[in-house]
């Protein structure tokens, strides 16, 4: 039997959770030490980007692979945008940055909005060729883009600054920035799934046709989305380009590698899910921090290609098709993890009790 | 661009495009069945280099030999890939075994970082001596190597439309590309026939890896990636499903590619682009490629 909680309940309990978050993040940022304040950070910014990238993948239902580029294009945006027109000028080796780029610099919000937007425009220009294709042709296509992307950043020497890459980022992306994000990543991706908007992407996604019999415009819808999702990529590439400090064009930063960890990390927490995305992030992050004495103690060489270790991904890609042989659903399906879902796992353990 | 350097660059574009075409057809059939991007086909090239190299370097076998086994290797490797990985997927929606595939290509390269390390290996100890002779035609020097590559490409290729056209099996085939439950009321074993499609296709990857590691004369595990995707992009530019069409379309692919850069060579940063682009325009405009037929969504 489904019971449910009132909805003022649900808002106190909200407000509490966000207000225990905020305590706990704070307690976590006095308490803890540098290393797993990282490991914290990292989750929020896998967040952003898995809640964005489920948005697309799971709640739309279109299946891209190009989420890595809107990644990059927000990384080097904001790393633009964020640095000193000094550093700009000394890391520049090969050939100077072009006009205004050279002189402008903003603050990391600015940074990240910018970063967010010049996602979103490029998630539009891609989307609306793209778009009209279906199901592995589409996640071919996106794919195709964003290693179009790679290759640009690789080869615009005057904006990019080609394979050298920029570093020395400030290091902004702190514990409150990255979890503020993603506060707002979620809140703005849940509002719009529950709105009439989300309801029209799910019906497409479950059945194409059928929603546009009813009157939905299929490409106008599914468009948004992809604008959207692309928006929260850039936010998270912001976020992750001043949580490394560097970035470069190598495919393991922001190229197709970054896709693969992403779409891990979804398809473990359940595809359609935003609980699910961020349970999935905080597993990938968290794993690969853990599975690291599988490098250490077997102390069988040197297992690594691009600082990207050997062993780890082994097992995550492992992992990742067995997830997909014989629990496909993930840990949350299709499902969110809400108040009244909790409230009622609470009521069954009771009785349990009782009887034992 | 004078005469001598376009022929060399004709003879590169024609062995490049030869690699694509024997590629593409493993891409090409499975899709042609199973409607499913086989990811994990560049990474089987990948294998089949790397089986070729520990098979001269460990084994100590003769280059020939070592082909051999690793070409078989390779087609085992498909027949295994598709057992374990796609056909617990059969009845699933389609994504679920495109998902699975791009997570059996970061298997097979996660793998292959571990046991054969990440640095790249020079191929060059494997590649056998008679090969690496330049000879001069018309004016343009042109390692033997490279007619060896086009002389073994053709040859396998009219070997596998030997194969479809000719034998039962490749008949087997050719129904259950059109027709699956059909062809199993005919009293043919749809998973055997899907396997030794696998296997089929595998092994023309694996011989092209191993052409493509004596060419560009370096092996590591990530070298798969950017010629399956291209393979498959011929693929798609022949029309996908058919096996002339993914020749043809590799052959178009590889000329263009190294013509464009031929031609403007400042564009060189840029070759991997091209291919993408092509791949994009072909599927806003005729989605169906060259030779393929087209597919209509039944409500």
């Amino acid at each position: 039997m489904e019971r449910r909680l009132k909805t003022s309940t649900k808002v106190y309990l909200t407000l509490g959770l966000i207000a225990l978050s905020i305590l706990l993040l704070y307690v976590a940022s006095k308490t803890l030490d540098t290393y797993a304040i990282r490991i914290l950070r990292l989750i929020a910014v896998f967040g952003v980007m898995a809640v964005s990238y489920t948005f697309i993948n799971g709640i739309t239902g279109l299946f891209s692979l190009g989420h890595a580029g809107f990644v990059a294009i927000g990384a080097y945006t904001s790393a633009l945008l964020t640095m000193s027109p000094m550093q700009k000028e000394m890391s520049y080796i090969l050939e100077p940055l072009i006009w205004p780029l050279n002189v402008i610099q903003t603050d990391f919000f600015t940074a990240t909005l910018a970063a967010g937007v010049m996602a979103a425009l490029f998630a539009f220009l891609i989307g609306y060729p793209s778009l009209r294709l279906t199901g592995d042709y589409l996640a071919i296509a996106t794919l195709g883009f964003s290693e179009i992307i790679r290759i640009m950043a690789l080869n615009m020497q005057s904006v990019t600054n080609g394979a050298l890459g920029l570093k020395g980022l400030p290091e902004y992306s702190n514990i409150w920035w990255t979890w503020g994000w993603l506060f707002i990543t979620v809140v703005v991706i849940t509002s719009l799934t529950y709105s009439s908007f989300g309801r029209a992407l799910k019906a497409i996604r479950d059945d194409a046709i059928a929603a546009e019999a009813m009157g939905i415009n299929v490409f106008k819808h599914q468009l948004m989305a992809f604008v959207i999702s692309g928006f929260f990529a850039g936010v998270g590439g912001s976020l992750y380009a001043h949580l490394l400090t560097t970035i470069d064009p190598r495919p393991t930063t922001i190229g197709v590698m970054l896709t693969f960890y992403l779409l891990i990390m979804i398809v473990l927490g359940g595809l359609g899910s935003i609980t699910g995305a961020i349970i999935g992030a905080a597993l990938f992050a968290i794993l690969s921090e853990w599975l690291r004495f599988v490098e250490g103690t077997m102390h069988i060489g040197k297992w690594t290609i691009h600082g990207i270790p050997g062993m780890r991904m082994v097992i995550f890609s492992l992992l990742f098709i067995i997830t997909m042989l014989v629990w496909r659903r993930g840990i949350m399906g299709m499902e969110e993890l809400t108040w009244d879902k909790l409230y009622n796992w609470i009521l069954r353990l009771r009785p349990r009790r009782k009887e034992g | 661009m004078s005469g001598t350097i376009f022929l060399q660059n004709l003879f590169n574009g024609l062995t490049l495009g030869g690699l694509y075409a024997l590629i593409a057809i493993g891409y090409t059939m499975v899709y042609g069945i199973l409607r499913l991007i086989n990811f994990a086909h560049g990474d089987v090239l990948m294998i089949g280099a790397y089986l070729a190299f520990y098979g001269v370097t460990l084994m100590s076998m003769p280059w020939y030999i070592s082909v051999v086994v690793a070409i078989l290797g390779s087609a085992g490797l498909g027949f295994l890939i598709d057992r374990v990985a796609y056909k617990p997927l059969r009845e699933s929606p389609r994504i679920s075994a495109l998902i699975t595939a791009i997570g059996m290509s970061f298997f097979l390269e996660s793998f292959a970082v571990v046991v054969f390390g990440g640095i790249p290996k020079s191929f060059l100890s494997i590649t056998p001596r008679f090969l690496k002779k330049v000879v001069v035609v018309f004016g343009a020097r042109i390692q033997v190597l490279t007619f060896f590559a086009l002389a073994t490409t053709v040859a396998l290729l009219a070997l596998l439309l030997w194969i479809v056209y000719k034998t039962k099996i490749g008949m087997a085939m050719r129904a259950i590309a059109t027709d699956i439950p059909t062809t199993a009321l005919m009293g043919a074993n749809i998973d055997n026939i899907i396997g030794f499609t696998f296997a089929l296709g595998s092994a023309l990857a694996g011989a092209g890896g191993i052409i493509w590691a004596m060419r560009y004369p370096q092996i590591n595990p990530y070298m798969g990636f950017m010629p399956g995707l291209k393979a498959f992009i011929a693929a798609v530019f022949g029309g996908i499903g058919s096996i002339q069409g993914a020749m043809l379309g590799g052959f178009i692919l590889g000329m263009m590619e190294i013509m464009i850069v031929g031609f403007f060579p400042q564009l060189a940063g840029y070759r991997d682009v091209f291919a993408f682009v092509i791949l994009i325009l072909i599927l806003m405009f005729k989605p169906t490629g060259i030779m393929g037929k087209k597919l209509t969504v039944k409500v």
